[in-house]
């Protein structure tokens, strides 16, 4: 084994020294570890096994997503390289990974790993090796946090910004509220409801008659939904992922409770949760989006959904085109894209979030019309702009404004 | 057929192994040293980082091949001792500031308590019932550490950072090569101590209950005594082993402490041979490595890919490392003839 690493070792200086005088001669390219001339080696850290695996379709998507930027030209002339590897959701195995990624692939930077404990357990390594950690693939509110961890940058809307939102709805249509709420027991429910009583205020108390949790193991929710029943609540909070939405839709039919449902967007596919939950059961139910749903039938001739169709179809088949997961991996790809371009010809890890952190009304194709991505040095919080929309017949109206709702971490 | 007969003839869990056949010669145990010692000069942070993951599982395994190999109990509940060392460590570190060295002894002391007690009720199970209480175990622990109750202390589902340490006395190291050493001057203290364990009164009354508890008891061997001893000291090993990777990986989090990670240690012991303590060293190379491997060959498959290599593993050498370091053994002793 040593033998083999002092020889890698060789190369590598070979190659730094190959960087060194080739910079030299063009003064005005800068590069840092894993960009070249040629190419801009990009890391990424996915469950492809494990709990958590149905989420892998993502760093598939993305792969393919790079592979047609390639094809047509990479960027600046330079073509990604994607290396993504599995931790199975487990956050010693995501360390070892993103050590993996660093100091043995040397990639730029590390982006859109999936998870909130997998990229807790990186973020403290990250910031201290200064290695971009960006847009991670997940919705808790801490990656907004530019001070503490100037490396790392969040992507999507987080979870208090949606609950602030719909407890802001509930405020102003429906000030006499009695709230039931259902949360999944862990970071990701737990973060909904703080949004969601930080948006009632002082109110919170008197407005929520109950806080019912379910772990994520049991086979069904049903006793949840007859015991918030009881409590007589005229509306009705679901946090909580697709199996467990869709039952909990199906439930409330059957036993005839109809209250103002407020559903979280995490659940607000058409194709895994209201399909399955019965379109009749589904009526009136209020959620909020960012992305454009593919299952909708009302972006069929959308511009951006004709492009994200082609591109299905050229450069990954096999998708399934009702896994919102594919739109969310689209559009967080071509975003990273956008930062790459803007970087020209300095890819230094400093300039890449500097560039990041300097996005101004992007528009994407995925994107719902007037959601636009937004960073300032202070604002690590791409995308917080929502929008409010209820399910009439077979799909989701919109309606409202775009709701803007900042949320520091 | 008696009911008593029955007990008697019954095969014992754990095949036989000899008291000498379980450690390794003293000449290749110092040239195995030597090389653990020469590596970490040789090699890139990232890899020394992995080589101080493979002591620390290394350790874990060795822990469980006490209990099984030793005395011939089944766990599949080494996870939540892990855990339980990982989260004292961490505690102690980042809410009392105390030294990260001086956590591990009482992270072992916790953990040698929690499995001196579980052993308790544990004594009336044996076998694959006692597998089974353990996997209870094991699967209770990521929602436990979740608890609201604790969650001031364990940071809940978000998990603790814990602090890397620096090299000592301005040694000029780097905090990936401090920590290898350190980690590897623990695991050769357990090592050894955990040998002479196995060599002592208490190690030969372990393996007198493994082949056969009611003769042991006939011989005046107190198994209930012993059984639970064996319990604790597994616990207290594999409990150090957590806080050594809590500081390795500078986190901790439920998700990082389920029953996966007790198969994992599980299939670590048979791969390097039950009962053979220096086969810990490649079992847990097995669990590190072989994941990697199976990933390089295929994304999609890695599952099925390590499922095929753990099928091969068992079909070609059923005895894990310890029969191909046999083999290899009669092959050298045949050379210099």
């Amino acid at each position: 084994m040593p033998a083999i690493h002092l020889r890698l070792g060789a190369f590598s200086a070979a190659l730094a020294l190959l960087a060194a005088t080739s910079s030299a001669s063009l003064a005005q390219k800068k590069y840092d570890t894993g960009a070249t001339d040629t190419e801009i080696k990009i890391g990424n850290i996915m469950p492809y096994s494990g709990p958590a695996s149905a989420y892998g379709v993502i760093g598939k998507t993305e792969e393919a997503y790079f592979r047609k930027v390639n094809a047509e030209g990479g960027i600046n002339g330079r073509k990604i390289t994607f290396i993504s590897y599995d931790d199975a959701y487990s956050p010693p195995k995501t360390v070892e990974q993103a050590r993996k990624l660093v100091e043995s692939d040397e990639v730029l930077m590390i982006f859109n790993s999936l998870g909130t404990p997998p990229n807790s357990a990186i973020q403290k390594y990250m910031n201290q090796k200064k290695v971009p950690q960006l847009f991670v693939a997940t919705g808790a509110t801490k990656w907004n946090d530019p001070k503490e961890f100037p490396w790392t940058m969040g992507w999507q809307p987080n979870y208090q910004s949606e609950s602030t939102i719909y407890a802001k709805y509930i405020l102003k249509s429906k000030p006499d509220a009695k709230i039931a709420v259902l949360y999944q027991n862990d970071d990701y429910g737990k973060d909904y409801l703080k949004g969601f009583k930080d948006g009632l205020g002082a109110k919170a108390a008197s407005m929520i008659v109950m806080e019912e949790s379910y772990e994520v193991s049991e086979p069904t929710i049903d006793s949840h939904i007859v015991k918030l029943k009881s409590t007589g609540a005229d509306v009705f909070f679901n946090i909580t992922t697709p199996k467990f939405a869709a039952q909990a839709i199906k439930k409330n039919a059957e036993i005839g409770w109809k209250p103002l449902h407020f559903l979280n967007n995490v659940s607000a596919s058409i194709g895994s949760v209201i399909k399955p939950a019965g379109f009749d059961n589904a009526q009136d139910i209020i959620s909020s989006n960012y992305l454009k749903d593919p299952t909708d039938q009302q972006w069929k001739n959308d511009k951006g959904m004709i492009a994200w169709n082609e591109f299905l179809d050229k450069y990954y088949p096999e998708a399934n085109r009702a896994d919102a997961s594919v739109m969310y991996a689209y559009t967080v790809a071509q975003g990273l894209v956008h930062v790459l371009k803007a970087c020209g010809d300095d890819l230094s890890r400093e300039n890449i979030m500097k560039q990041a952190a300097s996005i101004r009304d992007l528009e994407l194709g995925g994107l719902l019309p007037g959601v636009k991505v937004n960073t300032s040095a202070t604002d690590f919080a791409p995308i917080s702009q929502l929008q409010l929309m209820k399910f009439k017949g077979d799909h989701w109206d919109l309606f409202g404004e775009i709701i803007n709702a900042d949320v520091g971490g | 057929m008696s009911a008593v007969e029955d007990v008697v003839t019954e095969a014992p869990a754990v095949e036989a192994v000899p008291k000498r056949a379980m450690t390794l010669g003293f000449g290749t145990s110092l040239v195995m040293l030597a090389l653990l010692l020469l590596v970490p000069l040789f090699v890139k942070n990232f890899i020394i980082f992995q080589l101080t993951m493979l002591l620390i599982y290394g350790l874990a395994v060795l822990a469980l091949n006490i209990l099984t190999g030793g005395s011939g109990q089944f766990s599949l509940g080494q996870s939540a001792f892990y855990a339980v060392g990982a989260y004292t460590s961490a505690i102690l570190m980042e809410h009392a500031d105390m030294n990260y060295a001086l956590t591990l002894p009482i992270a072992g002391i916790i953990c040698f308590a929690f499995g001196f007690l579980f052993g308790q009720p544990a004594l009336r199970l044996s076998g694959v019932y006692l597998a089974l209480a353990t996997f209870a175990l094991a699967t209770a622990m990521p929602q436990l550490l979740k608890l609201g109750f604790f969650e001031h202390w364990t940071g809940g589902v978000q998990g603790l950072v814990v602090t890397k340490p620096d090299a000592p006395f301005g040694l000029p190291m780097s905090q990936d090569m401090w920590l290898y050493y350190f980690t590897l001057a623990i695991t050769v203290g357990i090592y050894v101590a955990s040998v002479n364990l196995l060599r002592s009164r208490s190690g030969r009354a372990f393996m007198a209950i493994r082949d056969n508890e009611i003769a042991a008891s006939a011989m005046g061997v107190d198994v209930a005594l012993y059984k639970t001893l064996a319990f604790g000291v597994s616990a207290g090993i594999t409990g150090v082993a957590g806080g050594l990777g809590a500081i390795a990986v500078q986190f901790v989090a439920p998700d990082g402490y389920t029953i996966t990670l007790a198969i994992s240690l599980f299939l670590g012991m048979v791969v390097g041979g039950v009962g053979w303590l220096p086969g810990s060293i490649v079992g847990s190379a097995f669990i590190i490595f072989v994941p990697n491997i199976a990933e390089g060959i295929s994304k999609g498959l890695s599952g099925a890919v390590f499922g095929v290599l753990l099928f091969l593993v068992i079909f070609l050498v059923p005895h894990g490392a310890r029969q191909v370091a046999m083999v290899a053994q009669q092959l050298i002793g045949k050379l210099k003839k």
